[in-house]
């Protein structure tokens, strides 16, 4: 068993090193210069070598996903590193259905990186087989999370398109407000890169700290610092040997460690943001345009309105009528306002707006990106901050 | 109202924008694209806005409006989850005072706005009726319209209504014009579009049931929501939990005595730290709960023999775990709760206050601690009775009392009386307490021994509005596929006064509509329509600055 856990560790492994391959093509594929052929006509397969790759990557991340299953006698979408992964992996898949309806190697460029993202920052949480708690064991659950990571990752590739545009159509030559806006998306997505960088470093260092607190109950308890600690727990007395005290304590009912973790991601995010511009002399958004100079705007809004459109049904099918009969049978009623499930609603409710106002011309275009990028900032809301901070009944940390 | 008689012939209702038979703009003879959406139907929203009812039904049939109200419930729900609501704070504190204490004044200000039971204030249920009334009125506004519209659709339309369409070609007709018109068709039709053919014009139309979609899953989401009150009404919707004992039957509430249950036996396991694949858990295997299971026994008595003495019939034997409910007769018993240990038995014997006799020692008495007998008569003669019992004894204003049933910390007052005499000895006897009473005593109750169980809860559901909830469920996801993974897509191509005339409309999904006219083109030789809503094309070197706001023809003023 232990060597199917190691199987499946490295499958997921050669994932990743597959869509960063495919990142790889498509970045080729769109800057490289123009193959001709003898006749003339444009030669250039850089983009199907880099959908390839992904779709490799695709099939070797089901290999991690189907090992792990059967070393772990349930499917693993049961904590956060599991459920994180997966929603990777479904964004990768998204991408696999909706590239070959519109070929657009930009959004392979921007989608497989967001892909790569999102699976190291699985990574960052305990990564062993955790056994089950009894609400959890049922095949309903599952085919609730399958169902629901699928409409994510697709809505995510609404998101990567949206980006896409928004990137395409923004004048960076002048200081604007939608620069700016832009600018801060960018900078979210490298808060998350310094975090993982961060949890990797001193991973392989081997840093750990312990800190003895109060807990919000009043005890006396233990909290472990994988970082070091800007922000201590309550009333935090250092219980390792070595290593400084905290600048600054927190009250008891913050998870201290998380918070101090958000702090470093933003320190980490900060300082990749101003290298790159230090090195690349332009708001990144501006770097990014002269790769998606090709791309014909109203296609890419379309695409992400499809994305949409065809994500839309699958999450309202998992994480509301799917939740609703897992919740019916574990939970005794259908429906009980737990955080997580209000969260749910909200996102339904969000990409049930997207669509009417899509009726009108008005919001066509950028407006239409603008809402993709925030309904993927409420779905990363709902993963992390509601799971980790507001937890409740659905809370891995159970 | 006055109809409008349309050039071809046909009556539109007043308000009509489009005639529903050959498509002329009836309304504005300008320039640009037709307001597809609709096909130009007159709407009541459109048309009429003089008394109130007209009023409210223009605000609640607006998609601007619409949207508003989405809006403001997400906002709303959202607000909720900033602090837990009040069934998820601790059992028995007090919201009051709950909420300053944790969270301070920010958490005062929550409760005090009520937002400790926000999902079911009143403004929050005025929301979602105004949701549920918005739904109604626009979809009924828009349905007849748009029904009536496609259905009288001709085959032959206005060269206005043509020359305006997102995609449109028009170019002189060639001689074999007729003979490509009639391979179109055939070509159409082995892409599954229906063709119909009427004097040298024809239309091609595919996936029109899409069209429909949002009122279906519209039709579904009132379904749903009508559902979701009724558990309103307590005949809809039982909700309560009973304590089973180990080897106890109650009655299951709600069924008017007609159902009890028996708890067989309790069972909890836990996960086992030898377990290969947990091995590498920092947190032990054997800290995690792997089953909570009741095995109970359901028993019926029917509505005659209630209470008639009669023995009730076993109806069967049923492991209740968590994700595995008992339902019998619309009833579903759950796993929810358990307490285990819990005393069920003390042993007592009687021994002399001082030095032991071996004799009255061994002669002991088992008192049933959810339901002990008034006298205990002892082999040996003596008698011992029990004045008072506090299962879960407390002492309050200078008063022994007993906080509930339940026997957490049972307490007796029991008068032992010994062999032939009259008067006997009271004391207070529990755990680890024995206080006498009496001025004078020579015998004391000494616990020997107690005895344990296991006590299970489960609850009591009964929800008479599954059923709708499901069926508005189902219908609400047909509709949403119908109208996504589906589109309505229709070719016009006509041949007119020497002028070969095509256009198309797709309702969303252009990229389909307009891959399917390459493909005729590929096959019949026709033109390709140009793409009137792009008004810019990229060239491939710009970087900058693109204006965002093309067209889409199908797109509605609101
Ligand atoms: C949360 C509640 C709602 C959900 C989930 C919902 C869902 C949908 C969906 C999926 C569509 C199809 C959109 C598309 O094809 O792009 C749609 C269309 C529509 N909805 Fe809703 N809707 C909701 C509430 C409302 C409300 C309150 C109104 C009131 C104004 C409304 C009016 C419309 C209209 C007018 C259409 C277009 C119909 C057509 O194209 O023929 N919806 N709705």
């Amino acid at each position: 068993m232990a060597t199917l856990a190691q199987t499946s560790s490295n499958l997921l492994l050669a994932a990743f090193f597959l869509y960063f391959l495919a990142t790889v093509f498509f970045a080729v594929s769109i800057t490289g210069g123009r193959f001709k052929n003898k006749e003339g006509d444009e030669k250039n397969r850089t983009g199907t070598y880099g959908y390839i790759s992904s779709v490799l990557a695709f099939v070797s991340a089901i290999g991690y996903f189907v090992t792990r299953w059967i070393a772990a006698g349930h499917a693993p979408v049961s904590n956060m590193f599991e459920y994180t992964t997966f929603l990777g992996i479904m964004m990768g898949l998204g991408f696999v259905i909706i590239y070959p309806i519109y070929k657009s190697r930009v959004l392979g460029l921007f989608t497989m990186p967001i892909v790569m993202l999102i699976i190291a920052y699985a990574s960052v949480f305990p990564t062993e087989i955790q056994p089950l708690i009894p609400a959890l064991q049922t095949g309903w659950l599952q085919i609730h999370v399958i169902t629901t990571a699928l409409g994510q990752g697709i809505l995510a590739v609404g998101f990567a398109a949206g980006l896409v545009y928004l990137i395409r159509v923004t004048d960076f030559k002048a200081k604007s407000k939608k620069v700016t806006a832009l600018e801060l998306v960018l900078f979210g997505l490298l808060c998350f890169v310094g975090h993982v960088l961060l949890n990797m470093g001193f991973g392989a260092a081997g840093y750990e700290k312990e800190f003895n607190y109060t807990n919000e109950y009043g005890e006396q308890a233990q909290m472990e610092y994988q970082l070091p600690a800007i922000i201590g727990p309550n009333e935090a007395e250092l219980a390792s040997e070595t290593g400084s005290n905290p600048l600054l304590l927190a009250p008891d009912f913050i998870v201290a460690d998380d918070l101090n973790a958000v702090i470093w991601a933003f320190i980490a995010g900060t300082a990749l943001y101003w290298l790159l511009r230090l090195v690349l002399r332009k708001p990144i958004g501006g770097a990014l345009q002269p790769l998606v100079k090709g791309v014909n705007p109203q296609s890419a809004d379309e695409l992400s309105y499809r994305a949409i459109a065809i994500g839309f049904p699958i999450f309202t099918l998992g994480g509301l009528i799917f939740a609703m009969i897992w919740a019916q049978i574990a939970w005794t009623r259908f429906w009980g306002w737990d955080p997580k499930e209000v969260w749910a609603l909200i996102t339904f409710l969000f990409y049930a707006a997207y669509l009417h106002l899509r009726l009108s011309r008005g919001w066509h275009g950028e407006k239409s990106a603008w809402l993709c990028v925030i309904g993927f900032a409420i779905i990363m809301f709902n993963l992390i901050f509601v799971n980790l901070v507001i937890a409740g009944l659905h809370s891995y940390a159970m | 109202m006055k109809k409008v008689i349309c050039e071809c012939g046909h009556e539109n209702p007043y308000g009509t924008e489009l005639c529903e038979s050959c498509g002329k703009p009836l309304k504005d003879q300008g320039k640009g694209l037709v307001n597809m959406r609709y096909e130009g139907a007159a709407r009541r929203s459109q048309t009429y806005s003089r008394t109130i009812v007209d009023k409210i039904w223009n605000f609640f049939s607006s998609v601007k409006v619409g949207v508003w109200i989405i809006v403001l419930t997400l906002i709303a729900s959202s607000l909720g989850t900033v602090f837990p609501q009040e069934m998820f704070i601790p059992p028995g504190e007090r919201a009051s005072v709950y909420y300053q204490q944790e969270y301070g004044t920010a958490g005062q200000l929550f409760y005090q706005l009520g937002f400790h039971n926000l999902y079911s204030s009143w403004w929050y249920m005025l929301l979602v009726a105004g949701l549920a009334t918005s739904l109604i009125i626009a979809s009924i506004d828009r349905f007849f319209p748009l029904y009536r519209a496609l259905k009288n659709q001709r085959v032959t339309r206005h060269p206005g209504f043509m020359k305006r369409q997102r995609l449109y070609h028009t170019e002189r007709a060639g001689e074999d014009a007729h003979d490509r018109l009639k391979k179109a068709g055939d070509a159409l039709r082995e892409k599954r579009y229906r063709v119909r053919e009427e004097n040298g014009n024809l239309l091609a139309e595919k996936g029109r049931f899409s069209r429909w979609g949002p009122y279906v899953n519209h039709i579904g989401l009132i379904i749903f929501l009508i559902g979701a009150t009724l558990r309103l009404f307590p005949e809809m919707y039982l909700d309560d939990h009973i304590w089973v004992r180990e080897g106890q039957t109650v009655e299951v509430k709600g069924t008017g005595g007609e159902y009890s249950v028996r708890n067989e036996e309790f069972l909890i396991e836990f996960y086992d730290d030898e377990d290969e694949r947990f091995i590498n858990n920092p947190q032990q295997a054997s800290a995690v709960a792997k089953t909570y299971q009741t095995t109970v026994t359901l028993f019926q008595q029917t509505s005659e023999t209630i209470g008639s003495g009669v023995e009730p019939d076993e109806v069967e034997q049923f492991p209740i775990r968590v994700n595995n409910p008992l339902t019998f007769d619309g009833f579903s018993l759950y796993q929810v709760d358990f307490k285990l240990n819990e005393l069920s038995e003390f042993t007592f014997a009687v021994e002399p206050e001082e030095g032991t006799d071996d004799e009255l020692y061994s002669e002991t008495i088992d008192v049933n601690l959810y339901d002990p007998e008034t006298v205990y008569e002892m082999d040996n003669g003596f008698t011992v009775e029990i004045l008072e019992y506090f299962p879960n004894y407390v002492f309050e204003n200078n008063e022994p009392g007993t906080l509930n049933r339940i026997p957490d910390n049972p307490r007796f007052i029991v008068e032992i009386t010994p062999p032939g005499e009259e008067e006997g000895e009271m004391s207070m006897v529990g755990i680890q307490v024995n206080n006498p009473l009496s001025e004078e005593s020579d015998y004391r109750l000494r616990m020997v021994d107690f005895d344990t169980n296991h006590v299970s809860a489960l609850a009591v559901r009964r929800d008479r509005t599954i059923p709708i909830l499901i069926a508005g469920g189902i219908i609400f996801m047909i509709g949403l596929v119908q109208g996504a993974y589906w589109h309505h897509r229709r070719i016009w191509i006509q041949e007119r006064d020497g002028e070969l005339l095509l256009a198309g409309h797709a309702n969303k999904n252009w990229n389909a509509l307009k891959k399917d006219f390459s493909w005729l083109s590929e096959k019949t030789g026709l033109p390709e329509p140009a793409d009137q809503a792009e008004k810019e094309e990229t060239d491939g070197t710009r970087d900058e600055g693109v204006k965002s706001n093309h067209g889409d023809a199908g797109s509605d003023k609101q």
